[in-house]
């Protein structure tokens, strides 16, 4: 049995497992002990002194990384750690550019909420010099503007622990200390996979999205473009916490509606495009499991990990999938299929996707995406970059009827919708490659060993009599350990899953950013998935094969998965990448 | 040491001694920096190669103390000491003195690579505040005055 340990928090007795710091006893205790640089299990540096304590030593202590004693007597509310707490405060502010109004962050910052919460009114105590950088304008996903950022690191714990490419860093020392790349190098200078976890582990606008609304407002009031709307599975998960709709409310029909007002002219959706990944990539599978292809096989939909591949892990390009992601291919058949439909120049056509990602923003921009000089897809924006469009037009979301996408590439599968949590491709591709393998109906179409938040899952899954062998990794730190063990030869599999953040996309870097307050006690990926289960659920159609919009488009355009026109339309290839630009 | 494949195979050997101990970053910087006289940007990428840690955290260490440089140091490394005795008895306009005669900041070194400009911490000559060292030679009860006259002595050698 775990040792229990009994201390005293406020003068409320709790007694807690050995191990357990003040910040997590003080909980139980009912009470919230400020913190800004905590991020649980991805950032315990204590570095920020906001958290700090009265254990009854000479000094304050910080509560996040102390442990319990037995029969400690903590103090969490004197005046002398009350002042500790709004100094440490005022010191931090001194040197953050206090441009408030304009911040993506305003009313969602952690520290304009301390300071409201602490009593701080202004930096004005201890005014001084104040360190000026040029914001980082290089990537295309990331903006990293060092003039607000008040130096807690959860950025680099995300970057460096969670996704194990650690391309920020502290560098110099004292008042020059700044988060940076190594050698001055800019963002896209480095072997960054634009996951944009950094973003979400901000706790103020230091790092933000690259803007793409603009481009998208332009294309909306420009009468010779005709603009298609694409959003992500991800993205009605978690759109409905930025109106204070509960966390893990689906969203969907809403979301629909406010595209449409937003004055798009097609809303189709990117469901649609995964349900179309779903027969290809399960076609490439069987093929390369009947032929004699190089395995395992690896999912290819998230940008993150693809770029992370070719980067740390290129000896793996020939296991990626060829296919390309969902909402490219989407933008593929939008301006093909669709333009060659609705009697439409493709060159007036605007494909926007709406995406829970940064990397999106960054793959948009491959060259090998697209043809005769037209990108598959023009703009990509965030789900928190459509929120904001939303706000901007005055759209009352909250109270928007439900309506559906737009036929053509609108209708959806059960299977689709998955694809934004982790295991949810794995699981799609499995309901569709059994039924084409064995030729007989899946009765339970629940693959729930692949379901879950852990960061590695393994099953093996019985196709009539083939025994598939598979993982579902999410995060690319998770991602590295597997392909590492794989390398080492302690691991064989026929098929993998791997999405770039953890949890999957549901939990990616262009979703709503959840406090540390909230996020250090809550299983965000977990609650969002579960909205996006609710829509497997409700679904009659669950499996991508069955969808009648994508029988119609292998019967009127592409002929059968993997055709030619689909290889020339629906496939990619992929480059190795230096580590070192 | 003078042969540069000898440099890098010295450094390599260093990164094989140290590879499977924890906190290696240290000791492999050290010796790289006595090795090359610096730490350079291909070092900095051979030693996170070698180590399996990051160029930035090889970065962030390197200009974390000030023992390392990236650039290679003059010919004659000065240091003026910013320890509590000397900065009280006024090290700091001695400093401010020494770069602006040299036409560089702390930390650089002249485009001629003759002088580096240091800020150390205490040297322990406290009753000589505030003190300045030229590589191995001692400079004390300094004033900016004596400055230009000590350059000067350099400057000819």
């Amino acid at each position: 049995m775990e040792q229990m340990i009994p201390l005293t928090i406020d003068g409320v007795h709790v007694e807690v497992p050995a191990g357990t710091t003040v910040l997590e006893a003080a909980r139980i205790a009912k009470v919230n002990i400020p913190t800004l640089c905590y991020l649980k299990d991805i950032n315990e540096t204590a570095n920020c002194r906001l958290c700090v304590v009265d254990c009854g030593g000479r000094a304050l202590q910080a509560a996040c990384v102390l442990p319990v004693a037995p029969n400690m007597v903590v103090k969490t509310n004197t005046p002398a750690v009350r002042q500790a707490r709004r100094i440490n405060l005022e010191l931090i502010l001194s040197n953050h550019e206090r441009k408030c109004l304009s911040c993506v962050r305003s009313q969602n910052c952690e520290l304009q909420k301390l300071c409201l919460d602490l009593g701080v009114e202004s930096g004005e105590r201890f005014a001084g010099t104040q360190n000026e950088y040029e914001p980082d304008t290089t990537s295309a996903s990331i903006v990293r503007n060092n003039n607000k950022c008040i130096l807690c690191r959860r950025c680099v714990g995300a970057c460096a622990n969670v996704q194990k490419v650690g391309v920020i860093g502290p560098v110099r020392r004292g008042f020059k200390t700044a988060i940076e790349s190594p050698w001055e190098m800019k963002l896209a200078e480095m072997a960054c996979i634009n996951c944009g976890q950094c973003i979400t582990a901000c706790p103020v606008g230091a790092l933000t999205e690259a803007d793409g609304t603009k481009d998208v407002w332009k294309a909306l009031s420009d009468p010779t473009k005709h603009v298609v709307v694409q959003p992500a599975p991800a993205v009605r998960a978690a759109l409905g916490e930025e109106f204070g709709m509960p966390m893990g409310t689906s969203v969907t029909g809403k979301m629909a509606a406010a595209l449409r007002r937003l004055g798009f002219d097609k809303v189709f959706d990117t469901d649609f495009g995964a349900d179309l990944t779903i027969m290809e990539e399960g076609t490439e599978l069987i093929d390369r499991l009947n032929n004699g292809g190089v395995l395992p096989m690896i999912t290819s939909c998230s940008p993150g990990w693809i770029k992370y591949c070719e980067h740390y892990y290129p000896e793996f390009i020939p296991n990626l999938s060829s296919c390309k992601s969902p909402h490219e291919m989407t933008g593929a058949m939008v301006k093909t299929y669709y333009a060659e439909k609705a009697g439409i120049d493709p060159q007036n056509i605007v494909v926007v996707s709406v995406m829970p990602c940064t990397a999106k923003k960054f793959e948009a921009r491959r060259p090998e995406l697209g043809r005769n000089g037209m990108a598959d897809v023009d703009a990509v924006i965030t789900t928190r970059e459509l929120a904001r469009m939303i706000k901007e037009a005055g759209i009352d979301f909250v109270n928007l009827p439900d309506e559906d996408f737009d036929s053509l590439m609108g209708e959806s599968t059960g299977a689709s919708v998955i694809f934004g949590v982790t295991g949810g491709v794995m699981e799609a591709a499995l309901r569709t490659a059994y039924e084409l393998i064995t030729g007989k109906t899946l009765e339970d179409v629940n693959f729930t060993a692949v379901r879950g938040m852990e960061g590695i899952k393994e099953a093996t899954v019985k196709v009539g009599d083939l025994d598939v062998n598979v993982a579902v990794c999410s995060s690319t730190g998770k991602a590295s350990e597997l392909l590492d063990a794989i390398k080492r030869g302690e691991k064989q599999y026929h098929f993998i899953e791997v999405m770039g953040c953890p949890g999957g996309c549901v939990n990616g870097g262009g979703q709503p950013i959840v406090p540390a307050s909230v996020r250090n006690w809550t299983n965000v990926p977990a609650i969002r998935a579960k909205a996006l289960y609710g829509e497997d659920e409700a679904k009659t159609l669950r499996k991508s094969h069955e969808n009648p919009e994508i029988k119609q488009i292998y019967e009127e355009f592409l002929g059968k998965p993997n055709s030619h026109k689909a290889h020339m339309l629906l496939h990619t290839t992929y480059e190795q990448r230096d580590i070192y630009l | 040491m003078s042969n540069h494949n000898e440099k890098y195979e010295a450094l390599a050997q260093v990164i094989r001694d140290h590879r499977e101990q924890k906190g290696a970053l240290m000791p492999v910087l050290q010796a790289a920096q006595n090795i090359f006289g610096c730490v350079p940007l291909d070092v900095q990428e051979i030693i996170a190669d070698g180590l399996g840690v990051t160029l930035s955290e090889v970065y962030g260490v390197a200009t974390f103390y000030s023992q390392f440089s990236l650039q290679p140091k003059g010919e004659y490394v000065c240091g003026v000491c910013l320890g509590t005795a000397c900065y009280v008895k006024g090290s700091q306009k001695v400093l401010d003195k020494l770069c602006s005669e040299l036409g560089v900041e702390v930390g650089q070194t002249t485009k001629d690579g003759r002088f580096t400009v240091q800020a150390t911490r205490c040297l322990g000559a406290c009753g000589l505040a505030p003190v300045m060292m030229i590589n191995d030679e001692v400079f004390g009860r300094l004033t900016p005055e004596d400055i230009p006259d000590i350059l000067a002595k350099y400057r000819a050698s």
